[in-house]
C-alpha cells in the first residue's frame, strides 16, 4: 500500500481525529487524577496549610498528618510537657509542639488489617465459588437455567441497603455481627452473583472441545476443568477479581452498620478520625492515601489482564 | 484395534429427539463415514460412542465389552475436533504428549513417541512451536498426533476437515486415509460432505433425522439407495424421482409410466397399487428421439468434461449428464430414455426402496 492510499484510509483514523482524541484522553485523565493528587498532597500538608484560603498548592511537607493518623494524643500543660524526658520519636515531637503527648497507637492499622483479610477473603471465595458455578451453568443443562441465573442476577437489583436491617438482625442472632468472617460471607454473597454472569461470559467463550479432548485423553471431568479450562479463564478470573475486590474494599453501608469494635474495616473508620481532636483533615487524607495503595497495586499486578478482560469477547475470533 | 458395535442406540435432549434407534457396526480396520446434513445426529451419535454424551437408550460395545456408561477416559479411543481443540498454553510437542502425560507415562518415553508421531505426520520440525501460529492443516496435523500417540482401539473424527480449505482438504483426504491404512486403526468419520465420504470410506452410514437410513458400501449408497432421502442427499446433482401410480408383482420387469412402458431391474417384492416413485440418476439419461419422456431444454451447466442438461418434462425438471462434446439450445425439444438396470423404485409414503434385482449386483452386504 503506498501512503497516498493510507492517508485517504477509511478504517485508520486520520492524524487531526488522533490528536482530538489523545487531547479528551488527557485532559479526562487530568480531571480524574485532581482529587486524587490533591488528596495525596493534602497527607502531607500540616494542619494550618490544609485548610488555608486560597488552597496552598507549595507547601513545606510535613507528616503530622502521619503521626496523627496512627497515634492517639492527650492534651497537657506545657509544663508537664516540659517535665517529661525528650520526645519518643518524630510523631512525639510534633505532638509535643502543640502541646499534646502520644498516648498510644490509633486503631487505623487493625482496622486497615481488617479491611485486607475481610475484601481478600471475600474476593477469593467470591470468584472461586463464581468460577464453579459458571463452569456448571455454561457446560451442563441445569433445570430452570435461565430462571436461576436471573435469580442470581436479581439479588443485584436493589441497594444493599435495602436489605441492610434483616441482615442486621439475623447477624445479631446468629453471632456473625461484628465478626471478619460476617463480612467475608456478606460481602462473598453480594460479589458472586456478579462473579457467576462475568464467568459464565468468559467461558462461555472457551470451546468446550477442549475439555472434552483432556476427557478422552484421560482426565476426570474435574481434573480437566483445573489443567484446561481454568488456565484460559485466567484473564476472566482476574477481571473478576478486580471488580469484587474494588467493591469489598470500598464497601462503606454495610461496615458502618455491622461493625464497631471487633471487625470494623477501614472505610467507616476514615472518617471518624475528623472528630478526634479538631478537623484533621492531613490525617484523613493520609488514612486515604494508604487505603488506595492495596487496590492499586492489586490492579497494576493485574492490569493486562485488566484490559483484555473487559474487551473479551467482544468481538468473534 | 477394535470392532464398535453400537445396538439401537436413542438419544433425547428434552423434548428434542436427535437419533433414533440408530444400530451399526465398524468391524476391526474398517473405516465408516457417519453421512448426513446438519442436525441429522451424527455427531451426537459419534459423541456417544466416545463417552462425551451418555444415551437415552441402547448400548455401545467396544470389542464385544460393553462401555455404554462408561467414562470416555476408560474407553481407550481417540477424538479428534473439527476445530482441533488444541491447548493453546502448549506447545506442540506438549499437545501430542498430554495423552500420554494423561496416563502417566514417563518424560523418556513419552519424547520417543511423540517423535514417532510427528515423524509420520511429517510434523517434526514444528515440535517446539506454538500452536496459535500453526496453519490449519498442521493444527489438524497435530490434533491427529495427539490422537495416534497413544495407539487407541479407534479413532472418532468430527469434522476434521471442516475448518481448512479446500486445497488442504483434499490434500488432508488422502493423507488421513493413509493414516488409517497404516495404523489398520478402526475410524469412525462424521461429515455432511459426501465426497468426503465417498473418497475416504470403506462404509457409510446416512443419518437423516436421527434415524440411520443406511449403511453400506459407497458404490451401494450411490448405486442402490435405500431410501429416497439417501438417493436425494448422495450425488451431485441428486437423482431424478419421476413420481407415478401402480403396483408391482414379483418378477415385473417394467412399469407404466404415463403412455409408455419403462424397463426396470426386475421387481423381487409386490407391492399393492401405490404412490410409487421412479428413481434415475442424471448419468443414466440417455438423449434419443424415440424416448419414453420429452421435455424441452432449460438450460446447461457445463463442469469440463461432462455437462449437466436440464429437460422441463411433464414429471418436472429433470437433470441429465451428457458429454460437453454435444450442444443443446436452450428451448430445444428432446426425447430421453433411461437404462434400465440402474433403475430404483421407492414407495412415497415410507420413502422405502422396494427390493428388485438391482440390489443383487454383487450385494457388499
Amino acid at each position: 500500500m503506498t501512503s497516498a492510499t493510507t492517508a485517504h484510509s477509511v478504517v485508520e483514523p486520520s492524524t487531526t481525529t488522533r490528536r482530538f482524541a489523545g487531547t479528551l484522553v488527557v485532559l479526562y485523565a487530568i480531571i480524574t487524577m485532581i482529587p486524587l493528587v490533591w488528596i495525596m498532597l493534602t497527607a502531607f500538608k500540616s494542619p494550618d496549610d490544609a485548610i488555608s484560603y486560597p488552597p496552598k498548592v507549595m507547601f513545606k511537607p510535613s507528616l503530622e498528618g502521619f503521626c496523627n493518623l496512627f497515634t492517639t494524643r492527650s492534651r497537657q500543660t506545657p509544663e508537664f510537657i516540659r517535665s517529661l524526658g525528650p520526645p519518643q520519636g518524630l510523631c512525639d515531637d510534633i505532638a509535643r509542639s502543640r502541646n499534646m503527648v502520644v498516648a498510644g497507637p490509633s486503631n487505623y492499622v487493625p482496622r486497615f488489617v481488617n479491611s485486607l483479610i475481610i475484601a481478600f477473603g471475600s474476593t477469593v471465595l467470591a470468584v472461586a465459588l463464581g468460577t464453579l458455578s459458571a463452569y456448571g451453568f455454561s457446560r451442563f443443562r441445569v433445570p430452570l437455567k435461565d430462571d436461576l441465573l436471573f435469580f442470581i442476577l436479581s439479588t443485584r437489583m436493589m441497594p444493599p441497603i435495602a436489605v441492610a436491617i434483616p441482615i442486621y438482625l439475623m447477624y445479631r442472632t446468629i453471632g456473625l455481627s461484628d465478626t471478619r468472617l460476617g463480612m467475608i460471607l456478606l460481602y462473598t454473597s453480594v460479589n458472586v452473583s456478579l462473579a457467576v454472569w462475568l464467568l459464565k461470559g468468559f467461558i462461555d467463550e472457551i470451546p468446550r472441545e477442549y475439555e472434552e479432548a483432556a476427557m478422552i485423553d484421560g482426565y476426570t471431568r474435574f481434573q480437566a476443568f483445573v489443567k484446561v479450562v481454568l488456565p484460559q479463564a485466567t484473564t476472566g478470573i482476574a477481571a473478576t477479581a478486580i471488580f469484587c475486590l474494588i467493591f469489598a474494599w470500598n464497601e462503606y453501608a454495610f461496615a458502618v452498620l455491622l461493625t464497631s469494635g471487633n471487625a470494623q474495616t477501614a472505610p467507616p473508620f476514615i472518617p471518624i478520625i475528623i472528630g478526634e481532636g479538631g478537623q484533621d483533615w492531613p490525617a484523613v487524607a493520609a488514612g486515604t492515601t494508604l487505603f488506595l495503595v492495596p487496590i492499586v497495586v492489586f490492579t497494576v499486578l493485574l492490569r493486562k489482564h485488566l484490559l483484555r478482560g473487559i474487551t473479551f469477547g467482544a468481538v468473534r475470533k | 484395534m477394535a470392532q464398535i458395535r453400537v445396538e439401537a442406540l436413542d438419544k433425547s435432549f428434552g423434548t428434542f429427539h436427535a437419533v433414533k434407534s440408530a444400530s451399526f457396526t465398524v468391524e476391526d480396520g474398517q473405516f465408516l463415514c457417519l453421512l448426513g446434513p446438519s442436525g441429522c445426529g451424527k455427531t451426537t451419535t459419534l459423541r456417544m460412542i466416545a463417552g462425551l454424551e451418555l444415551p437415552t437408550a441402547g448400548t455401545i460395545r467396544l470389542d464385544g465389552e460393553d462401555v455404554t456408561m462408561n467414562r470416555a477416559s476408560a474407553r481407550d479411543i481417540a477424538f479428534v475436533f473439527q476445530l482441533f481443540a488444541l491447548y493453546p498454553h502448549m506447545n506442540v510437542r506438549r499437545n501430542i504428549g498430554f495423552p500420554l502425560k494423561c496416563e502417566g507415562i514417563g518424560a523418556g518415553e513419552r519424547d520417543r513417541r511423540v517423535v514417532e508421531a510427528a515423524r509420520i505426520l511429517r510434523i517434526s520440525h514444528l515440535l517446539d512451536r506454538s500452536v496459535s501460529g500453526l496453519a490449519g492443516g498442521d493444527r489438524q496435523r497435530v490434533a491427529l498426533g495427539r490422537a495416534i500417540v497413544r495407539k487407541p482401539k479407534c479413532f472418532l473424527m468430527d469434522e476434521p476437515l471442516g475448518a481448512l480449505d479446500t486445497e488442504m482438504r483434499d490434500a488432508m483426504i488422502h493423507e488421513l486415509r493413509a493414516l488409517h491404512d497404516r495404523l489398520g486403526a478402526t475410524t469412525v468419520y462424521v461429515t455432511h460432505d459426501q465426497l468426503e465420504a465417498m473418497a475416504m470410506a470403506d462404509r457409510i452410514a446416512v443419518m437423516n433425522n436421527g434415524v440411520v437410513e443406511q449403511v453400506a458400501s459407497p458404490r451401494d449408497i450411490y448405486d442402490r439407495p435405500a431410501s429416497l432421502f439417501v438417493a436425494d442427499f448422495i450425488g451431485s446433482p441428486p437423482m431424478n424421482f419421476l413420481p407415478f401410480r401402480g403396483g408391482l408383482r414379483t418378477g415385473a420387469e417394467a412399469i407404466r409410466l404415463g403412455e409408455r412402458d419403462v424397463a426396470i431391474p426386475a421387481a423381487r417384492e409386490a407391492t399393492a397399487e401405490s404412490e410409487l416413485v421412479l428413481g434415475v440418476r442424471p448419468e443414466h439419461v440417455r438423449f434419443t428421439d424415440r424416448g419414453m419422456v420429452r421435455g424441452e431444454v432449460y438450460g446447461t451447466e457445463y463442469l469440463g468434461t461432462t455437462q449437466i442438461v436440464t429437460v422441463t418434462t411433464h414429471y418436472g425438471a429433470l437433470k441429465a449428464r451428457s458429454p460437453s462434446s454435444r450442444s443443446f439450445r436452450t428451448g430445444e425439444t428432446v426425447g430421453l430414455d433411461f437404462r434400465p438396470d440402474t433403475l430404483s423404485i421407492f414407495d412415497k409414503a415410507s420413502g422405502r426402496a422396494i427390493r428388485t434385482a438391482l440390489h443383487e449386483g454383487g450385494a457388499h452386504g
